[in-house]
């Protein structure tokens, strides 16, 4: 093991599939010559050539569309979204071309590609460029959608998701590139399974279940709550489809409560499919209704204040946890 | 021709019947250009159409049994009944679909030719479309990055003069789509498509074109449906008069001269008719009889089988989770 950064991990799952796949690509915008607009395709240009990192002109549905087609035809694309907000001119062709294609050729053609980009809010970047965007993705059948919170399981997942024969959503933290993380060495070339959740701290106090950005907001509320004598269980479900509800609905079983925390907004989307799932599989062990933790249901606002209070907090997981556990 | 011309009458009849669902866009009067790009491809290139996409696909070797079974939504059919009319499929005569979504398919259709570009296959790709498509941006990135990348592809638009019920006339601001041609850097031809002889040699420009390295071509082809855009559609839009002017350029009819100038009797021509409409019996007697399409099938096609995600732990019946 060593410890590299969350953008470092992609670059290096990017350069491994690459090197082992020469059908393997990256193409998107500023991906080449730029060295990626968050620097995570940086050297990969020199390294494989302008063949296999393309620059693109600013056409998400377009390039989204030549890489299903090239998916579709023997190629194993990889598609950069230089921000998964972006990707909603490209919507159509992940949701009525990408998802369908293997059914409704009557399972004759996968589509072997994966989207990815940096998801969810940055720094006082409004109202159109903070989108967390799994609602959105999650809710279709036919792709899977991966959600690393971990340099590891970037890199794991990422692995994963390249050799997968069917279209790949992965959403990476766009305030995760800097996080530094234990990853196996290059030559162990470690595969994180799709539909395997992590439990990233255990407890018998409450399960916390968390993803993306704000599962270093629940890590650090557990801390909090381990000082009053609250031992938390927090739970990373890594993919949001498919969804470990197992490890999920075990670890409640355990605790007999449930906060679950995420970037998204409350309306719908993986957190309210999770708390719908925990309530019909573990009703009897729950001890407290199933608490959320999500961003405030409203666009996101400019001023730092208020975007502060926008997002989740660890005061805002500390609270829902007391809450769940009776300790207020 | 008359094969897709005898497929589309019988499909609308066991539309009338009640033996085909949904949505359903024939292919009459437009039949000279899905066989004259047939001509023109070799094994192994690929085509993308939208959901009028019938005559193609049969034009390219998909048997009649196997569309018509799709169009029954049955087990046999060439997306075994779960695409239906507007997504046939036949990889293996390089037939890619069969696209619902005006405007959506022709990015596919440049990834197509992106592969082949990629690995230096040689192999060319077509992708159809209608005039329709000409007006959203779908249209206008792919032609983009065609251009940009001088992919292997020929842009057909099949310009049938509606676009549902909309006459180009309301719709586009040029008359001449091959106009549009010269922003995407692209070569542009526009001809009349009633007769194969013309539509299979200019096709082939385009197509020999594309594989020698010249780059994409955008074709406008002019032909027109003689039928509504979907059978829910009686065309109220157009004139009966003007409807019968275009029959007397009835592509069909063309065909059959044109092989009578070559020295094929009536008498021959005859008896390939009375073969097809054979072969077209057959294959609604196949749909017929054919098992429905299969719910065990439906579940299992959700997502293609892969070595690491283990395909048993998604259950389509409860929500995707694992």
């Amino acid at each position: 093991m060593r410890s590299i950064r969350y953008r470092e991990a992609v670059r290096e799952a990017l350069l491994e599939e690459m090197d082992r796949d020469e059908a393997v690509f990256l193409m998107g915008e500023e991906v080449g010559h730029y060295q990626g607009a968050y620097k995570v395709s940086e050297g990969l240009l020199a390294q494989f050539g302008e063949k296999r990192v393309i620059d693109t002109p600013i056409a998400e549905a377009g390039f989204a569309g030549i890489g299903i087609g090239a998916a579709m035809t023997g190629l194993r694309p990889v598609i950069e979204f230089m921000t998964w907000n972006f990707s909603f001119v490209a919507f159509d062709q992940i949701i009525s071309n990408a998802a369908k294609i293997y059914q409704m050729s009557g399972g004759k053609i996968t589509v072997p590609i994966v989207f990815r980009g940096p998801n969810g809010a940055a720094k006082q970047v409004g109202a159109q460029h903070s989108h967390a965007v799994s609602p959105f993705y999650v809710s279709i059948p036919g792709i899977w959608v991966a959600i690393p919170s971990t340099p590891r399981d970037a890199k794991g997942l990422l692995k994963t998701a390249i050799r997968d024969d069917n279209p790949v959503v992965f959403l990476e933290g766009e305030t995760l590139y800097n996080v530094k993380g234990d990853v196996p060495e290059t030559d162990d070339d470690e595969l994180i399974p799709f539909g395997k959740a992590r439990i990233a701290r255990e407890g018998d106090g409450c399960t916390i279940v968390a993803w993306g950005s704000p599962y270093y907001t629940a890590l650090e509320a557990a801390e909090e709550l381990a000082k009053d004598g609250i031992e938390c269980e927090v739970v990373d479900p890594r993919t949001l489809r498919p969804l470990d509800i197992e490890t999920i609905v075990e670890s409640v079983k355990k605790t007999n409560r449930c906060v679950i925390v995420h970037e998204h907004w409350p309306y719908g989307g993986p957190g309210a499919e999770i708390a719908d799932q925990v309530q019909r599989r573990a009703f009897d062990y729950l001890d407290a209704p199933i608490e959320r933790v999500a961003s405030l249901d409203l666009p996101m606002p400019y001023a730092t204040n208020l975007e502060t209070l926008v997002l989740p907090t660890v005061p805002r997981v500390v609270e829902a946890v007391r809450k769940a556990t009776y300790a207020r | 021709m008359t094969t897709i011309r005898r497929f589309e009458e019988e499909s609308a009849r066991a539309y009338a019947q009640g033996k085909i669902g949904g949505f359903l866009h024939l292919y009459i009067g437009q039949e000279a250009i899905a066989v004259g790009a047939a001509h023109a491809l070799r094994d192994g290139d690929h085509v993308f159409q939208t959901y009028r996409d019938h005559g193609i696909a049969l034009a390219l070797g998909m048997t009649p049994r196997a569309g018509m079974a799709e169009l029954f939504g049955k087990d046999t059919g060439c997306s075994r009944g779960l695409g239906g009319s507007m997504h046939f499929f036949d990889v293996e005569n390089g037939f890619f679909g069969g696209w619902g979504i005006v405007g959506g398919h022709l990015a596919l259709a440049a990834g197509a030719a992106f592969k082949s570009k990629y690995l230096n296959d040689g192999k060319v790709t077509i992708c159809f479309f209608g005039e329709g498509a000409t007006n959203i941006g779908g249209f206008h990135e792919a032609m983009s990055l065609a251009g940009l990348w001088k992919l292997p592809i020929v842009f057909v638009c099949e310009n049938n003069q509606y676009a549902m019920g909309t006459p180009m006339s309301r719709t586009s601001a040029i008359e001449d789509l091959t106009l549009k041609a010269a922003g995407y850097g692209m070569i542009g031809d526009r001809f009349e498509g009633h007769d194969i002889d013309t539509t299979t040699s200019r096709l082939q420009l385009a197509v020999d074109r594309a594989r020698n390295g010249g780059g994409p071509t955008f074709i406008e082809v002019q032909t027109y449906r003689f039928r509504g855009h979907s059978m829910s559609d009686p065309a109220k839009y157009r004139s009966r008069a003007e409807l019968e002017e275009r029959k007397k350029s009835d592509p069909c009819h063309i065909a059959r001269t044109r092989l009578m100038e070559a020295g094929i009797t009536e008498d021959q021509l005859d008896d390939i008719d009375v073969e097809i409409d054979t072969q077209i019996d057959d294959a609604i007697k196949f749909a017929n009889e054919s098992p429905p399409a299969s719910e065990a099938f439906m579940h299992n096609s959700v997502y293609a089988p892969s070595l690491i995600t283990d395909p048993h732990r998604y259950d389509p019946t409860n929500g995707g989770q694992a």
